[in-house]
Formats: structure tokens, sequence, C-alpha cells
């Protein structure tokens, strides 16, 4: 089975005729995987490198680098917590420990066994003003404390996370995989 | 001083994001439709006069860099917008895209304009997904009113905008690393020379700009050298809009002249030190610039003064710690931060980085020998100016910076066997994890690294 449907391979030329260089479409075109697997196997960067005409291994390489183009397994929810200065200064490493316990050891793994959630210990977010910051699937909740990260995670078990500080309600992982693909801009209000 | 006039933030009142027809109701994109009535070469000038230089950290002058551009080498011309923002403490390119999107794409346009640049790529932060949005959005309506596309402005002259998001990685907003990953590479500096002013983006040329710098543009045009110049001290000239975070009551972007002393950003802006606590450190520029301390507060945040102060103006990005906070720690941290975000390209910083976390999780776990402060900045020297870029060079800054003013901090942590800012509870804990990723693969926990 091919990761990339005949429609989404179309949404791929559409990536590859935005840049001058078609190896420019290396991200996007992960992204792309990402929104319809949860993650990038093998098998995804096979089809990236089959639209760039490179060897799979090149695009690994690349794929590797990068912490948002997820390799293992990756929930619906990614909770991702800074624990840089300016939000631990402000509490930020009892909160990370506080959704670890939460939602056990394998989410900053990979993601918990029914497939729900990942957790990821995230490096300054550029929202200091809202310290301690986290994201859920890349929407930010600003000036977060321990309850309401619990109460975070319940309702994504009910999957109706509350709406974000800006931008309204997050999508699932996938969704929000091809947004970063370049599909999908704010809405009104 | 008269009175400061906000700038860059004089549409954050309105309700946010300020999307094309408020923006247009309020003056938006009569500077690129007299920048299109211009020559090229004369907004060029234009900006040169005003003295602007770059927002993202080094402060070279934009127009300068414009002019280094070459324009007759028969390959297209790149205009690369760096919306990586990434730098820690750092959040001011985040809110001006948020609230007042059109005010970056309306600085792009007259960059482009003034480049001879047909393509305009925004490389924007993968954690951004909402103000990538925004920013998405507002390059649509522009677009749509025909700002961008065929004949800006109708002016005869094209622009094409992509926006290309990025992927979780602080180094790509190094310049040359960011030219790399929109490449579709890993993000691994490039060694200079060539400047990416002549081999840039795909070897051709290209000039690369940070989302505040471009955000001043649309003004220097509509209002004047002149009047920008007149704005800040003699060489920084300008507004600029500083983030202030960690230890104060109101933390926030706070838009002021370059050259305004951190004082009044942090105890007037920012409304003092939280709970009136002593304020001990404070970053003027990110965490990559060398700490100060409370003797600096009076420092102009101005290129020149901070420099003289021993640090670096950077982003621009106050964070605040006070008597309450442990200056090994936050080294610690923010050492922390350099090793996971060290592309690897560079043995020096590679293994430096890693290394110190190490020497630091000894300090603060209590096992600390007195020889390893000095081993910290022994460690710091091999890996300052030995790399390829920056990022080395920043991770060195919090940990000579705390050393040089706190060293007494660090002898209390092997005099008293841990750290003097926690409870012996704490020790323990402390002592039997490692912070930064633990549990993850390969991670060793903190007990067996130290015995």
């Amino acid at each position: 089975m091919a990761v990339l449907s005949e429609e989404l391979r179309a949404k791929a030329d559409e990536i590859v005729a935005r840049y001058p260089d078609t190896r420019s479409a290396m991200m996007p075109l992960l992204y792309l995987v990402q929104s319809v697997e949860g993650h990038v196997s093998r098998e995804g960067m096979q089809e990236v490198a089959d639209v760039l005409g490179l060897r799979t291994a090149e695009v690994e390489a690349v794929a590797t680098f990068y912490t948002m183009i997820r390799k293992a397994e990756t929930g619906k929810w990614l909770i991702s917590v800074c624990t840089n200065l300016s939000c631990a200064l402000l509490g930020a490493r009892r909160l990370y420990e506080r959704a670890a316990e939460e939602l056990g050891p394998n989410a900053a793994h990979g993601a918990t066994e029914d497939g729900r959630f990942s957790l990821h210990e995230e490096e300054c977010l550029g929202a200091c003003e809202a310290a301690p910051v986290i994201q859920l699937n890349f929407m930010n909740y600003d000036r977060m404390t321990e309850e309401r990260l619990v109460d975070l995670i319940e309702a994504c078990r009910r999957d109706e996370p509350p709406a974000a500080s800006r931008g309204g309600v997050p999508s699932p992982f996938t969704t929000t995989s091809r947004i970063l693909a370049g599909f999908g801009e704010a809405a009104d209000g | 001083m008269a009175e400061f006039e906000p700038v860059l933030t004089a549409r954050w009142g309105m309700d946010a994001p300020v999307w094309i027809d408020e923006y247009e109701r309020t003056g938006g994109y009569n500077a690129l439709r007299k920048a299109v009535t211009m020559d090229p070469d004369e907004v060029i000038e234009e900006v040169k006069a005003s003295g602007l230089r770059g927002r993202g950290g080094a402060g070279f002058p934009t127009g300068s860099k414009w002019d280094f551009v070459p324009k007759d080498t028969g390959k297209p011309i790149y205009l690369v917008v760096n919306f990586d923002e990434s730098e820690p403490g750092t959040f001011n390119n985040r809110e001006l895209v948020e609230r007042d999107p059109h005010q970056l794409v309306e600085g792009i346009a007259i960059a482009s304009f003034a480049l001879r640049c047909h393509q305009a790529f925004v490389y924007v932060r993968g954690e951004f997904l909402y103000p990538g949005q925004v920013l998405e959005r507002a390059v649509r309506e522009a677009y749509e009113k025909g700002y961008l596309g065929d004949s800006v402005a109708g002016s005869g002259f094209d622009l094409e905008v992509v926006l290309h998001r990025g992927a979780g990685a602080y180094i790509c907003g190094e310049e040359t690393a960011l030219l790399e990953s929109l490449e579709g590479r890993r993000g691994q500096p490039r060694l200079r020379p060539p400047f990416p002013v002549v081999a840039g983006l795909y070897q051709s040329p290209t000039a690369i700009n940070n989302v505040e710098t471009l955000s001043n543009v649309p003004h220097i045009v509509e209002h004047g050298h002149e009047w920008f110049a007149a704005i800040g001290t003699d060489k920084s000239t300008g507004p600029k809009v500083f983030s202030v975070s960690g230890k104060v009551e109101q933390p926030g972007n706070y838009e002021a002249p370059l050259g305004t002393t951190a004082r009044t950003l942090i105890e007037g802006h920012a409304g003092g030190v939280l709970d009136g606590k002593a304020l001990k450190a404070w970053t003027p520029g990110g965490s990559s610039t060398p700490l100060l301390t409370a003797e600096h507060l009076d420092t102009g945040m101005d290129f020149e003064s901070v420099q003289a102060a021993g640090s670096l103006l950077g982003t621009g990005a106050v964070i605040v710690m006070d008597e309450r906070d442990c200056m090994v720690e936050a080294a610690l941290r923010l050492t922390q931060f350099y090793a996971h975000e060290s592309c690897g390209k560079c043995t020096p910083c590679r293994e430096g980085t890693w290394w110190m976390t190490r020497v630091y999780q000894r300090l603060e776990g209590g096992l600390g020998r007195m020889e390893d402060i000095d081993l910290l900045v022994d460690t710091g020297d091999n890996i300052l100016f030995k790399a390829f870029c920056a990022l080395a060079d920043g991770a060195v800054s919090p940990v000579t910076s705390s050393i040089k003013y706190f060293r007494d901090e660090y002898e209390a942590h092997v005099t008293e066997k841990g750290c003097p800012f926690k409870t012996r509870a704490q020790r323990e804990e402390l002592a039997a994890v490692t912070p930064r990723g633990a549990g993850v693969e390969g991670s060793i926990p903190l007990s067996e690294v130290l015995t």
C-alpha cells in the first residue's frame, strides 16, 4: 500500500511546484507523509525520495535531523512542555514532570499504548511572556498550571481539547502535519 | 526626550490579527505604493541613510546588505525572511506577525522591489503553527489585492512569496543553516565566504532579513530616513521591540527607542522584579548574550552601549533572574539547550557543549570539585570562535558570564556538596535523574555519570 494516495500525489506535485529547485520540497513532503501516517516511516521516506528523485538515505538524513519530523509512533495529541530558562524560572520543570506522571513512561519515547498521547520536552517556544507555556499539537496554552494541564489531558482523552490561547481549537496531529505541509491558513476571529 | 510614539506596535491595540481591510484603512500599503514609484536604488539609499541595522542579533546595516547583493550576475536574486525565531527569551517576531502580519508582508514587498527580487521565501519556525497560518492568510490577501504577484501595486514588478515551515531546529535561525534547510538538507551552517549576499539560496545572490528588521522598512519609506534616524542613538537608530521575560511582574513585548535603559524596560515597562525581590542577573539579548547584573541596569539598550558593558544586544530579549534563582542551575539548563541544538558539524561545539552539561550536572548534583569551575572556563575557551557559526559562541556566554559574576555560587555548590538553593530532598531527587531528556534512549542517570 502506498502511503500517499493518488490525491496526495497531486498535493505533492503542488508542493514541488512552489520551489525553483525540487529538493526544497523535502520538508513539506515529509510533513505530508506525516499527515497520513501520524509519523514518518521508512516507506514514507521512500516515497518522498521517489517524488524528489533522491535515494532514501538522503531523505532519511534530513528526516532524522528535525524533531518535528517524528520517526517514532506519535499520539493523536502531542504535548510539548517548554522547560527553557524563562519557563523554568516559573516552574516549568514541575509541569513537565506532572505531564510525564499523568501520561506514563511511554509518552516521552513515542506514544502511549492507546496511541492517544505523546510528550515532548521542548526548547524555548518564543512565547516567554506567557511562561510557563505548553503546546498541544503546536498550539499555545499560556501561563499553564499543573491543574489546567491535568484538565487539558483529560479533555484530550475525550478528544475535546479546549481552545488554545490564540487560533482556536487544535487539530489532531495528522491534520496539524497537513497544515505544516502548507495547507491551511488562519480562519476569522 | 519627547514622548515616544510606537511605530512597529502601533496597531497592537486593534483586534488581532489586523487583516488587510483594517491595515489599509490605517495607512497600510501606502509605503509600498510610494516605493514602486521610486528607483530601486533610491529605496536602498533611503534604508541605508536611516541607519537601520538587523534586529536578528548581529546588527548588520540592512541597507548595506542590500547594496552588497550583486544585481547583474544574470542569476535570480532571492529574499529570504528569517522567521525562525527561537533564541531563548525572544518573542517579538511572533507577536509582530500574530498581530500585524501585513506590516511584514509590506516590508517584504518593498525589500524585494529594492533588491530586484522576484521570489521571496519566508522560513517560518515549525512550532509557530498559528503565526504561520496568520501569515499565510495575509499573503493570500495581499495577492488578491494586487500587492503581491503580477505587477505589484500596478508597477509592472512581479513578486512571488512562498512560506516554508521549519521543523524544530534552533540552528536553522543561523542564516546559512537556514539556507541549507530551505534547500531540503540538514540544517548545518556553511563556511563563509562566500557570503549569502553573493552565493546564498541555490548559490544565487540572497538577502536574508529578520522579521522585525523588515517590519521597519515600510515606516522608513513612508516617513523618510531622517525621521527614523531621529529615534534611538546615533549608531543604533530606530525603534526596537524588546522582549522582557522571567522574574518580572509584567512580562511582554515593549517597544522603545534603541538606547532605552534596561532599568526603564525592567522597572518601568515590565513592572519591576517579581514579588519585589532583588534582581540578580539578566540577559540583554537572549540566552546567547553574556549575563549582566544589577550594576549594569543603567546600560542603554543599543548595540554600542551593551557591548561596552561586556555583552551584546542580540535580539533585545531580556530574561530576568532574581535572588531566589540559582545561577549554576540556569547555566546548566542553557548549556543543555545548546548541547541539544548543536547541529553536530563542528567538534568543539558538538563535544564541548555535551561535556559541559556533564560538568554542570556534577556541580548541581553535589559531586562537583573546585577545579570544575576552571574546567568549564577552559572548555568554553576551546569552543569560543572555533566553530563555523555563532551557536558555539552563544553556548559559551552563559557559562563564562555566570562564572565571572557568580563564582561564589559555583564554589558554594562544591563546599556545600549540592545546590544551596535547594532542600536536601530536592538535591537527592536531582542526583537521581538526568533533567533534560530523562529516560530517552542513550541517556544515563546522573548518579551513574558521577560515580
